[in-house]
């Protein structure tokens, strides 16, 4: 010391020391060694040290050892103890230690440097170098953290595998340890990825590539972790996505025992509850598992039809087994969309695309609209006698016809045939008036009124019909004595067109016709009435030798047999004008009456079918053990005559919408027309694109459309 | 086309006049008309076939309304414009006449005015398929050899059309001068072409594979 100093001057080595000291003290404590905290008067002490040393005048102004002892204090700290002390230690007490070395490091830097501080206020700004926290927070980067963190991301990735495998980890200490890693980026996130992210992703992706086909069954469902950085989340699920499904996808939804067809196979509904569970939570997670549900649907109805098919050789097909048994699988595979795959969207657009498929199909040349048209006919001709068919069940049945319907594209087909099935229920049998209205009811809420009106029309005229009835008995009660007639009258229109015939008819029924007709004229105004004999019948008593027997047969019939009530023998001719009817009717009615099961005619030659020259007798010589018989008429086959009305009617249709449609665009590209015909036509059936076209050409020609001259594949409407 | 000239009226009136003696030539004289008699002799005076593609065009340029008819003002309007006022000069002019009507331009138009031609007052609308057959050769036979050939082929065992209509007629021109023969890749049925030709192509396209 020399004589000349001030003993206030704080030297270089005074100042150390007292720093030096404050600084063990500091580390005792946030080691949490037994050790007073800081008092008021030591703390300010500290700070007056540094402050006197740094605005000491030269050759004392301490300013830049003190920086760099500043400096040192923490190098000397993260070398000699804060290192070795995590390195020492593996796996969670790694993490631990390192994660405890962290926090006191924060704590050290803003101790020191509030005892440094007022390096910070001029110092380290007029050399424009970094402030104390930064020395602090970089030093631990660079002797601590850049040693350790390869070994600490072995053991994160490690805990991490843990918790996957299933078992308990602490996800505090890596959520703390994890920021570690963000906030040694120094601002930036580039150390969290390098030097953790990117192994993890890597990691996870061949985790998940080993796993994926256990992972269904063990029901673990791959969390996003919340103590992963929220960068991570949608990098993980990107890698989840890959490996979970993109990679297996095929594999996992075929794979024999687990795939998805499989558990629809075996009808293993809590597994499929469970995979539509995991793969919702990814994002296009459900399409592959809505596309196997589609699949597996579609073969199940495939296989139905070709059933039917094959059944079908050796008669007419089985429309009552397979339209149940398409109704039960519709019923089925409902319950698993709205079960099993949570009523999603997806899955009802699946299970609707699968039956479209396979319910527009053939069977043995009838068409989906006719077996299903014939199965109604045969649920209602059967209600009254099938007791296990009690009201609700055929209420339920029909809901399941409608849903049904909905399936089929030629729905105007159908009711096409439904029309010509209920027009023979209302007029030969018996009918439930209750049935008849519920179905309609229920075709028209779905479909609309215009494809049930006419339906509708022909059962209220059956009930107009028994009015009228009434008033004519009433009308003829005083008259001449008729025989016992019933008229039923059909409002043209909505029943299906039938063809009138110049029957002659004997003289007991033309004396019923007028009478009728003067009733009618009386209770009507401008009406027409046309007979339509074909589909009459009549009670006949036939006078045979050993008794007599009632004979129920068709109009036709009866006018064939009263012919010989006066006659013992008729030839084909003559039985032909007597008659008039119709050579292909006349074969009908005389081969029912002579070569099949009730032979109450002799024909002469007596062969199997009717020739123009046969003649006949009457045979009175026939009986039969029953007092009442019924001959039937077969019906003429309509299959044909439907199909033709109906593909007559669609040629209306299609004109219809085409000039309605050009009529309010005024011009149109052809893509477009026939577009916009085929969707408003979607109602009813699927307008085949060929037809559209020819009816354009057909409108073309009858000036209601041209082409445009500049453009060919445009038209104009031509007003 | 106008006769331009500068001569003095009486030299017009003379070129008239030696049209109309042309005509008289060929007409019958009750009608007034070159009825199908004078035709075949106009015909065999031009050393053109009846039905040359030239005969045709040479309709056209006369706007000839009536097949197997020409009247006095169609007559006038035809030579006048191939400034022809004898027979000869009308033969040496159809060579030049082919080669105007050959322009893409004139050419649609006579394409379309043939279907015309061919048209009857019992038949307003359509044409037999027959007569279509010979036309199609006549008027395309020579640039479109082999879409002709196939087409007829086809018209001739297709049993949906008994007749063709105008809006048919010309959509096998557009099909002609847009579609390659016989790839047909530019070819697409779902537009506007008329339904004949998605049924020709579909026919060819049977007998390539």
């Amino acid at each position: 010391m020399s004589s000349g100093q001030n003993p206030n001057i704080v030297t270089m080595e005074k100042g150390f020391d007292l720093i030096d000291a404050a600084v063990i003290k500091l580390k005792r404590i946030l080691e949490g060694k037994p050790e007073p905290d800081f008092v008021p008067g030591e703390y300010i002490g500290n700070y007056t040290t540094v402050y006197n040393m740094c605005i000491q005048k030269p050759p004392h102004d301490w300013s830049q050892q003190l920086y760099e002892k500043y400096g040192s204090i923490f190098k000397d700290y993260a070398t000699h103890t804060v290192l070795p002390s995590i390195m020492e230690k593996h796996d969670e007490y790694m993490l631990r230690e390192l994660s405890r070395r962290w926090d006191i490091n924060k704590i050290m830097v803003r101790w020191l440097s509030r005892f440094f501080f007022y390096l910070d206020r001029y110092f380290t700004v007029r050399r424009s170098f970094p402030s104390l926290t930064q020395v602090g927070m970089t030093s631990f980067r660079d002797h601590v953290y850049n040693n350790v963190h390869f070994n600490v991301k072995q053991v994160i990735i490690a805990l991490i595998h843990k918790e996957r495998e299933g078992q308990q980890i602490d996800r505090a200490l890596l959520k703390n340890v994890l920021d570690i890693f963000v906030e040694n980026g120094i601002g930036s996130m580039k150390r969290y990825e390098d030097d953790f992210e990117d192994f993890f992703l890597q990691e996870s992706a061949s985790y998940y590539s080993r796993r994926s086909s256990r992972w269904i069954q063990e029901d673990s469902c791959p969390e996003v972790a919340h103590y992963l950085h929220s960068d991570t989340e949608p990098k993980l699920v990107d890698i989840m996505q890959t490996h979970l499904l993109v990679l297996v996808a095929k594999q996992l939804l075929e794979k024999e025992n687990s795939g998805c067809s499989a558990l629809l196979r075996d009808d293993k509904t809590d597994d499929l509850s469970r995979m539509y569970r995991l793969y919702h939570a990814i994002p296009k997670g459900l399409e592959p598992v809505a596309e196997a549900f589609r699949l597996h649907v579609t073969a199940e109805g495939n296989a139905l039809i070709k059933q039917a098919e094959d059944a079908a050789t050796s008669g007419s097909v089985e429309e009552q087994v397979l339209v149940r048994k398409i109704i039960d699988l519709h019923d089925k595979y409902m319950v698993y969309v709205m079960d099993c795959f949570q009523n999603h969207t997806l899955f009802h657009k699946a299970l609707k695309e699968a039956f479209e498929v396979f319910c527009n199909k053939k069977v043995a040349g009838s068409s989906s609209a006719e077996l299903l048209a014939t199965f109604c006919d045969n649920l209602f001709r059967k209600a009254g006698n099938d007791k296990s068919n009690d009201d609700s069940t055929i209420e339920a049945t029909i809901d399941s016809v409608v849903k049904l319907l909905d399936y089929i594209s030629d729905k105007d087909l159908f009711a096409e045939f439904y029309r010509k099935k209920q027009a023979r229920r209302l007029l030969f049998g018996k009918f439930n008036d209750d049935h008849e209205r519920s179905i309609l009811t229920k075709l028209k809420g779905q479909f609309g009124g215009q494809f049930t009106s006419k339906m509708e029309g022909m059962v209220t005229d059956m009930q107009l019909a028994k009015d009228h009835q009434t008033g004519f008995e009433e009308y003829i009660n005083g008259k001449p004595k008729v025989v016992d007639f019933t008229v039923t009258v059909l409002t043209t229109g909505f029943w299906p067109s039938y063809k009138t015939s110049d029957l002659n008819l004997p003289v007991e029924m033309v004396n019923c016709i007028e009478s009728f007709k003067a009733y009618y004229a009386i209770k009507t105004n401008h009406r027409r009435l046309m007979w339509i004999y074909s589909l009459g019948t009549c009670n006949l008593n036939g006078r045979f030798d050993s008794k007599p027997i009632e004979l129920i047969v068709s109009t036709y019939q009866a006018a064939v047999l009263c012919a010989f009530n006066n006659t013992e023998r008729l030839t084909y001719q003559e039985l032909l004008e007597q008659v008039n009817l119709n050579h292909e009717d006349l074969v009908r009615v005389l081969h029912s009456l002579s070569c099949a099961k009730y032979k109450f005619l002799n024909k002469q030659p007596a062969s199997k079918t009717i020739s123009k020259t046969d003649s006949f007798e009457f045979n009175s010589k026939f009986t039969d053990k029953m007092r009442r018989i019924k001959v039937p008429l077969p019906p003429v086959d309509d299959r044909k005559k439907v199909v033709e009305d109906v593909d007559k009617d669609r040629r209306y249709a299609i004109d219809a919408s085409l000039v309605r449609i050009m009529k309010s665009r005024k011009v149109l590209p052809h893509q477009q027309l026939v577009s916009e015909c085929v969707e408003q036509l979607s109602r009813m059936f699927k307008p085949d694109i060929k037809m559209i076209k020819k009816r354009i050409e057909d409108l073309i020609t009858r000036d209601y459309l041209e082409r445009d001259t500049e453009n060919p594949n445009t038209f104009k409407y031509v007003a | 086309m106008t006769i331009v000239s500068a001569a003095p009226l009486t030299e017009l009136e003379k070129a008239v006049n030696h049209l109309i003696d042309v005509f008289h030539k060929y007409s019958n004289t009750s009608s007034n008309l070159i009825d199908p008699a004078g035709i075949e002799k106009l015909c065999s005076d031009l050393d053109v076939s009846r039905t040359d593609i030239r005969f045709l065009m040479l309709a056209w340029t006369m706007k000839a309304e009536k097949q197997g008819y020409i009247t006095h003002e169609e007559w006038t309007r035809g030579l006048k414009a191939l400034r022809a006022d004898t027979i000869d000069e009308l033969k040496k002019a159809l060579p030049q006449l082919e080669k105007e009507v050959r322009t893409p331009s004139n050419f649609a138009d006579f394409y379309a005015y043939a279907f015309r031609y061919s048209l009857t007052e019992e038949k307003p609308e359509s044409t037999d398929i027959e007569t279509i057959c010979q036309l199609l050769d006549t008027v395309m036979g020579s640039t479109f050899r082999p879409q002709v050939d196939y087409f007829v082929e086809y018209l001739k065992i297709q049993k949906d059309y008994k007749v063709i209509n105008m809006d048919q007629w010309m959509g096998f021109y557009r099909f002609c001068n847009e579609i390659s023969f016989p790839d047909m890749s530019e070819y697409s049925p779902g537009l506007a072409w008329p339904l004949v030709l998605n049924n020709f192509v579909e026919w060819i396209r049977e007998k390539q594979a």
